[in-house]
């Protein structure tokens, strides 16, 4: 078998999932992204993105994400509720004096201004959040931030995705924690899943849920161990019993949570931290060359 | 003046629900006449906007007054602008609660909840 020295020709979308925040998640999509040649970062956890904050880019190009809602002319409205008993998300209530409409409930559908026989609903843009996007050496960083109070942040999503590498290239989303319709929506596209677990029982009930995500999906997968400690690790454990592959482990130690807190770049700061990484991204290339191979 | 309470079942005896949004009934009660009616809540089922389905089913009873446990701010916005009142229910019978909000024995809701927004997943 051929050595690999550089990450050339690493062509894959990496989404690296967990059940919760916390457990390490952001540091394994920083790092692998950080020690390949070049890759492209997205950070999809919009609800508290953090992934720049590692990676501080520069050059940023910033862009605005709008959604349609409807908006009520009251002088045509004329109370006949056909939209109301339209909107299955229930964003739309009638008090018999006026519409009111739940933006943050409305799903964008635009069904209600087509329906509206007066005429009285128009669509109107609205900003529920942003992208920004930079340079960080190697990594092209991507970050999404959904504006608080707003419901939901896969349209911020769908648009970051759409930065991923094209062609030739490493792309690593980093998910929302948990596995709602936002974390599906951010491994719809990947090639391969990878879930961060931590070595204890709460640590394997959030992986079990992942699990089942991903599963759901028909997604490849295989297990990153964080914060492993020499004792018995019951998300190992799981990995084992369950046929899970692992394709790495991070040891708990201090200069890697100093690092960490320090908001460093592991893969940059150190040349061990590098090859952990390297090693971990050449093993994620293989399983996807192999699933490949599986279903060719 | 007619009365809206959510209820957990068909009986005057029944217990106030503790869900707004997901009762399975309401209680409409007439002052003026001292009938009652059960009102299906078709919104229990729905997996999003529940509360402001049920809101509308109450603006559409007619209602003047609601008593309830709770409410969120979405169902809330949705009562407030039909001027329906809001009162809070102690836990007991529709008909323990009645009776203590006709003789003004019911504080006013103050505490509005805010939505549990997202779709669910967890
Ligand atoms: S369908 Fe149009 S006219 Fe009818 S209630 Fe809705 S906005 Fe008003
Ligand atoms: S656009 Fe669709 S989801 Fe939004 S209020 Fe209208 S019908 Fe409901």
């Amino acid at each position: 078998m051929q050595a690999f020295t550089a990450t050339e020709g690493i062509n894959m979308k990496i989404a690296v999932l967990s059940g919760k925040g916390g457990t390490g998640k952001t540091l394994v999509s920083v790092n692998m992204a950080a020690a390949a040649e070049q890759a492209v970062y997205i950070d999809c956890d919009v609800e508290e993105p953090n992934g720049h904050l590692f990676f501080k880019p520069e050059a940023i190009a910033q862009e605005n994400i709008s959604i349609k809602i409807p908006v009520v002319d009251p002088a045509r409205c004329n109370g006949c509720r056909k939209c109301v008993d339209f909107c299955k998300f229930n964003a739309l209530a009638h008090t018999g004096q006026k519409l009111i409409i739940f933006s943050e409930v409305c799903h964008s559908c635009g069904g209600c201004a087509l329906l509206c026989p007066e005429k009285a609903l128009t669509e109107k843009d609205k900003v529920v959040g942003e992208i920004r996007r930079g340079v960080s050496q190697n990594v092209r960083v991507v970050s999404g931030i959904l504006n608080p109070g707003e419901a939901s942040g896969i349209p911020i999503i769908k648009k970051e995705l759409s930065y991923a590498a094209e062609g030739d290239g490493l792309t690593v989303i980093d998910c929302p924690p948990g596995s709602a319709c936002i974390a599906m929506e951010s491994i719809r596209e990947a090639d391969y899943c990878i879930l961060v677990a931590e070595p204890t029982l709460f640590g394997v009930h959030n992986l079990g849920m992942v699990h089942e995500l991903v599963r759901l999906f028909g997604k490849p997968y295989g297990v990153v161990l964080n914060k492993c400690l020499e004792e018995e690790n019951p998300s190992e454990k799981y990995c084992v019993d369950q046929g899970i592959p692992i394709l790495g482990k991070i040891p708990f130690d201090k200069e890697i949570g100093r690092l960490n807190a320090d908001a460093l770049i592991l893969a940059r700061e150190k040349e061990v931290y590098r090859d952990m990484f390297f090693s971990l991204l050449h093993r994620t290339s293989k399983e996807v060359g192999h699933e490949a191979a599986i279903d060719s | 003046m007619k009365i809206a309470v959510p209820a957990d079942d068909r009986s005057m005896e029944s217990n106030v629900c503790i869900s707004f949004g997901r009762t399975p009934y309401f209680l409409i009660y007439d002052t003026e006449t001292g009938e009652s009616a059960f009102l299906e809540n078709t919104a229990a089922e729905k997996h999003c906007g529940a509360g402001i389905a049920a809101a509308q089913t109450v603006v559409d009873s007619g209602a003047a007054v609601l008593l309830t446990p709770r409410c969120g701010e979405n169902a809330a916005e949705v009562i407030q602008a039909a001027n329906i009142k809001l009162f809070k229910t102690f836990n007991g019978s529709l008909q323990d609660n009645l009776d203590a909000y006709q003789e003004g024995k019911l504080p006013v809701l103050q505490e509005i909840h805010a939505g549990l927004h997202g779709h669910g997943g967890n």
